[in-house]
């Protein structure tokens, strides 16, 4: 780890010092990037550890900010009470998805997670007397002390460096060990007597708490959740974060959200056509770059330097 | 009403099973997941739209969406897809990014209006049954349905092309060992999956009508059916439909806050038990 800390420390004292570099706007899109590496990294911790790739967890992050606005703005509870209650609703509804999809792998994976998250979605657009429908729920949620956006800057950044130091601690674990084992071999850790299904399970819920605990913070950062909060489009985005960051690296996430996040500034900034270039770079990550830029340069400093340990 | 109610859900399982049996083909044998195929299923509606505006032939515009979108399936397959072959996930990815582009594009060209494909006048109105009556149209697109399935049973059962179809769904490895260009197989596939997502385009965009956001709906209600239907299966994939169809149809009725819940609730169920789905098998 020693060999890290300077380059750790440098990210860390670049991070603190962003409401000082970049005020106003770039501040706020800056907490936008660590709360969508955060989403990004919860998908990780399946997609590159268990080997399962989700694309129901947009809607997991998306029930947390539909259930902290709801509380706040329509029983009236405290923020804080909805951040409890938004955590508590994404981890049941992550262990309602896992239920159902730890049986599956592969594409049958995906495609159940996508299926659920659908379901969600469909839920939120018509159960409009709940979720209000098209026009969502809206409202100020954030705790008043951190209503500036300064404050709420180091709120998230502490609040996501506890969750990737948690997430880290969590795929580093013995426990994170037969995960991965998991994604090896899965015939191979039944015999060596694992319980997969119950591992997965648990590999499940602990991913989607996280982002649950992403949809909170992106409920205080928005203070609107409409159907569009739990799409198809969350979760793909933040899938694309992962890939381009690269897949089972978990600092990749970080490196993809900050990629996309300024590339969406960028391209909305000139033209409306978002969704193209966010199609393009899916096409062009999956063709030439698929173990994504952390993955790469991971390759590249492996073959000049061959007494890197294998990471 | 509800003989009303239960020929919506058959003519909705109808459209259904045009475009889902598309899907199922390219699932089955290629193991690609198309999420292209609700993209690839709204611009051909799209240019079926154009072309029997233009021409005033409903026949026409048909034709020609299932030409021009298997054209684009032909192009995805051999300009993008060969760049991730072997790679389940890799290729789901790239049709996902394929999707998106697809459906700005549309965007652009057609803007975000609803548009509905002008119907021939033989195919207009209500067609009297018993005590009923229920639009022609529709009944149309049942009957497009069935000689369809005729058509694929008898394409998968008596041709040649169907028997190397059927064996590279079974074990692709010992075909390709065989000495069959599987390639080329795999294009002739691709190609004619594109095409029924083109041809339902054109029905579907008669009586759903075309409008952004469709080719998400469509892909969703089409991967319910291959879900509860299993891969690569023709049988699978009817039946599917006229599941999926029902429930779409009298979830809409009974619960229409919960329509989505209705058909994913047993989905979801069904693949607790039976993973590959009620037709599918073990590869």
């Amino acid at each position: 780890m020693s060999r890290n800390a300077v380059p750790f420390a440098v990210v860390a004292a670049a991070l603190c010092a962003v409401p000082f570099a970049a005020p106003g706007y770039k501040t706020s899109l800056a907490t936008e990037m660590l709360i969508f590496a955060a989403l990004a990294m919860s998908i990780d911790v399946l997609a590159g550890y268990a080997g399962r790739t989700s694309l129901g967890h947009g809607a997991i992050f998306g029930i947390a900010t539909y259930v902290v606005l709801y509380t706040v703005t329509v029983a009236g509870g405290h923020p804080w009470m909805g951040a409890l209650l938004g955590l508590c609703a994404a981890t049941v509804a992550a262990v309602v998805f896992a239920l159902l999809a730890i049986r599956t792998s592969g594409v049958y994976f995906l495609l159940i997670t996508l299926a659920l998250g659908m379901i969600v979605w469909g839920i939120c657009l018509r159960w409009t007397s709940v979720t209000g429908g098209e026009n969502g729920l809206r409202g100020s949620v954030r705790p008043s002390l951190l209503a500036g956006p300064v404050p709420f800057y180091y709120f998230v950044l502490a609040a996501t460096a506890l969750m990737s130091y948690a997430m880290w601690r969590f795929v580093h674990s013995p426990f994170g060990l037969t995960l991965r084992g998991i994604r090896g071999s899965e015939s191979r850790m039944r015999t060596l007597g694992y319980d997969v299904s119950l591992h997965l399970f648990i590999g499940f819920v602990v991913s989607g708490f996280f982002a649950g605990a992403a949809g909170v913070l992106y409920a205080f950062f928005n203070s609107f959740a409409s159907p569009a909060t739990v799409a198809l489009a969350q979760s793909v985005a933040a899938l694309l974060m992962v890939l381009v960051g690269g897949v089972g690296t978990l600092v990749g996430s970080f490196v993809g959200s900050v990629a996309i996040i300024s590339l969406e500034n960028f391209v909305s900034f000139h033209t409306e056509r978002w969704p193209m270039v966010l199609g393009l770079v899916f096409i062009a990550t999956m063709i030439f770059a698929p173990e994504g830029l952390v993955g790469r340069a991971r390759l590249m400093l492996a073959r000049y330097s061959p007494q890197v340990r294998k990471p | 009403m509800l003989a009303f109610n239960a020929l919506n859900g058959v003519t909705f399982a109808a459209l259904l099973f045009v475009v889902a049996s598309g899907f199922t083909l390219i699932f089955g044998l290629m193991r690609i997941v198309n999420l292209a195929h609700g993209a690839l299923y709204l611009v051909g509606g799209y240019i079926g739209l154009t072309v029997a505006t233009k021409t005033g032939s409903f026949l026409a515009g048909a034709a020609t969406a299932a030409v021009a979108i298997a054209m684009v399936g032909f192009l995805i397959d051999t300009s993008l897809l060969r760049f991730v072959k072997g790679y389940e996930l890799r290729q789901v990815l790239l049709a996902l990014g394929v999707a998106l582009v697809l459906n700005d594009l549309a965007l652009i060209v057609w803007g975000g209006d609803t548009f509905t494909v002008p119907v021939p006048g033989a195919l207009q109105g209500p067609l009297r049954l018993g005590a009923i009556a229920y639009p022609r149209y529709r009944l149309f697109v049942l009957a497009v349905a069935v000689v369809l399935f005729a058509g694929l049973w008898f394409l998968l059962h008596r041709t040649r092309l169907g028997a190397l179809i059927r064996a590279g769904v079974d074990d692709l490895e010992m075909v390709d060992a065989m000495g069959v260009d599987i390639k080329r197989v795999f294009i002739y596939t691709f190609m004619l999956g594109s095409a029924l997502a083109g041809l339902g385009g054109t029905l579907g965009g008669a009586f759903l009508s075309l409008y952004p956001s469709a080719d998400v709906e469509i892909l969703v209600f089409s991967l319910a059916v291959v879900i509860i239907g299993g891969r690569g299966s023709l049988v699978g994939a009817g039946v599917g439909s006229l599941l999926v169809g029902m429930l779409a149809t009298f979830g809409q009725v009974w619960f229409p806050e919960l329509a989505y819940f209705v058909i994913f609730g047993p989905m979801a169920v069904l693949l607790a038990f039976r993973p590959l789905g009620l037709f599918g098998r073990a590869t």
